[in-house]
């Protein structure tokens, strides 16, 4: 598909908003549904609350905390599995059990379990971890034969097979699967909030704006959230990706690299 | 180090759906160091196959395989293939395509070439300008170039070449012709080809299989 120019899409945005409050001027009822004008306003009278950035910070930090934990042991247990068949074998049917429990149960029980306050760092982990940890095995199982066959011959060390044939084998899977993992993160982890709600939470003002039927404030955290898992996602893929030119050696060389 | 490599009675068969099909029956075949050996025969008559277990990559049927070393004393030391160094330009080119050919070098050198030897001696098969571009982007005759750099470069015993001539064009040969000669000086050189005239210019002995 031909992707549209910048100027198209702000149009094609603009109408939907246009026909979003058009909606609303329709509906005219405030509890049902509110319009992009009513959000906005919504929207600026929580800016100068210090508790709106609290509960951002602290939403941001229990979801990256789980999400980061779970990506690194995603790498590190998908690489064992890897090496060792039986690891592989032994953890299946965790992993196919982790796949198919809904997110809903898992946060009933986390919450019998934890309680509410690290609710969302172990349901973020508990999304995020079975994703990375089977594309990291498929990754390496991807890795070319005929290279290996090449560094076998040629006496490579063990190190400069993983930086030079695993590693680029490795990273389109990771970078798929954590454009995936970063959405389903945030979706459960707020999900999770709003079962447990733990204090200074984005789930807890959902559930606030749900009591008092503020549907105004439902839309308005809503496009908070979209907007931090957004930049969270921009900025982690970014990181990915800076990562993987240094261990290419681009940004290391003068000039810049023809494309 | 001088010594010969001896394939006795060697065999070699492939099972397919109507059957196995053999490759070679007795082969007897005796490599000197040093020495330049052109492989020739019809596709299908086993000369990658002969390199694969040549490298330890592949194991014949039946036949032995050793390496003789002569002594100063009238016995003369034998030992396995595995013993030796070999490199290898495959069928492909086998190279890391995210990587510069500086690194793909680097990557089977070690640390024996700096990073500024290494692009002197690639600057004599290839345009400077290439060296500091990830493979990906290359021409298939200049991966075929990285590719039969990385054999010459990495120190080894012997080299063995399966076609290593392939989508290179008549210039770019003779000088890759005169690189291989220059850098194999000493070592065991193998190379499959169908093309008599580059056994002529490599100065290859002859050897036909099937």
């Amino acid at each position: 598909m031909k992707r549209a120019t910048p100027t198209r899409r702000i149009l094609i945005i603009l109408f939907w908003v246009i026909v979003w409050q058009i909606a609303s001027l329709i509906i005219r009822n405030d509890i049902l549904f509110v319009g992009p004008a009513q959000v906005v306003r919504s929207l600026f009278l929580l800016l100068p609350d210090p508790d709106f950035w609290l509960s951002i910070a602290g939403s941001f930090g229990r979801i990256t905390l789980g999400f980061l934990t779970a990506f690194i042991l995603g790498i590190a247990i998908g690489s064992l599995a890897f090496c060792i068949p039986f690891v592989k074998e032994l953890l299946a049917p965790l992993i196919s059990l982790s796949k198919s429990i809904p997110v809903a149960s898992f946060v009933i029980l986390a919450l019998i379990w934890i309680g509410s306050a690290n609710l969302s760092v172990l349901i973020s982990f508990l999304v995020v971890f079975p994703m990375i940890y089977v594309n990291t095995i498929a990754g390496l199982e991807s890795t070319d034969p005929k290279l290996l066959e090449m560094a076998h011959v040629f006496s490579v060390t063990t190190l400069r097979r993983i930086r030079y044939i695993y590693l680029p084998a490795l990273l389109p899977y990771l970078v798929s699967s954590c454009r995936i993992a970063l959405g389903m993160s945030w979706k459960s982890g707020i999900a999770a909030e709003v079962i447990g709600i733990p204090t200074h939470s984005i789930g807890e003002h959902l559930y606030m704006a749900k009591i008092y039927l503020a549907t105004s404030d439902v839309f308005a955290w809503t496009i908070v959230i979209i907007l931090a898992s957004a930049l969270f996602e921009h900025l982690f893929l970014w990181l990915i990706r800076t990562a993987a030119s240094i261990s290419e050696g681009k940004s290391s060389r003068k000039g810049g690299v023809m494309r | 180090m001088n010594f010969q490599i001896k394939l006795e009675h060697f065999s070699k068969s492939y099972k397919t759906e109507h059957g196995t099909l053999p490759v070679w029956d007795d082969l007897n075949l005796t490599l000197e160091s040093g020495q330049t050996y052109g492989l020739m025969g019809a596709s299908g008559s086993g000369k990658t196959t002969l390199l694969r277990i040549l490298l330890g990559l592949e194991a014949a049927d039946a036949g032995s395989a050793k390496v003789v070393v002569p002594s100063a004393g009238p016995t003369s030391q034998t030992s396995p293939l595995s013993s030796l160094h070999f490199t290898a330009v495959f069928q492909e080119n086998r190279l890391c395509e995210p990587f510069t050919p500086i690194d793909n070098i680097l990557l089977v050198t070690g640390p024996r070439f700096s990073r500024g030897e290494i692009c002197s001696e690639l600057s004599r098969l290839l345009p400077e300008e290439s060296l500091s571009r990830s493979v990906s982007t290359l021409s298939g005759g200049m991966k075929r170039r990285v590719a039969i750099a990385r054999a010459l470069l990495t120190s080894s015993d012997a080299i063995l070449m399966d076609e290593p001539f392939t989508g290179l064009d008549e210039d770019t040969k003779d000088t890759v012709i005169a690189y291989i000669k220059e850098k194999s000086a000493g070592k065991l050189l193998l190379v499959t080809t169908h093309q008599e005239e580059d056994l002529t210019l490599l100065g290859a002995e002859l050897l036909r299989l099937g």
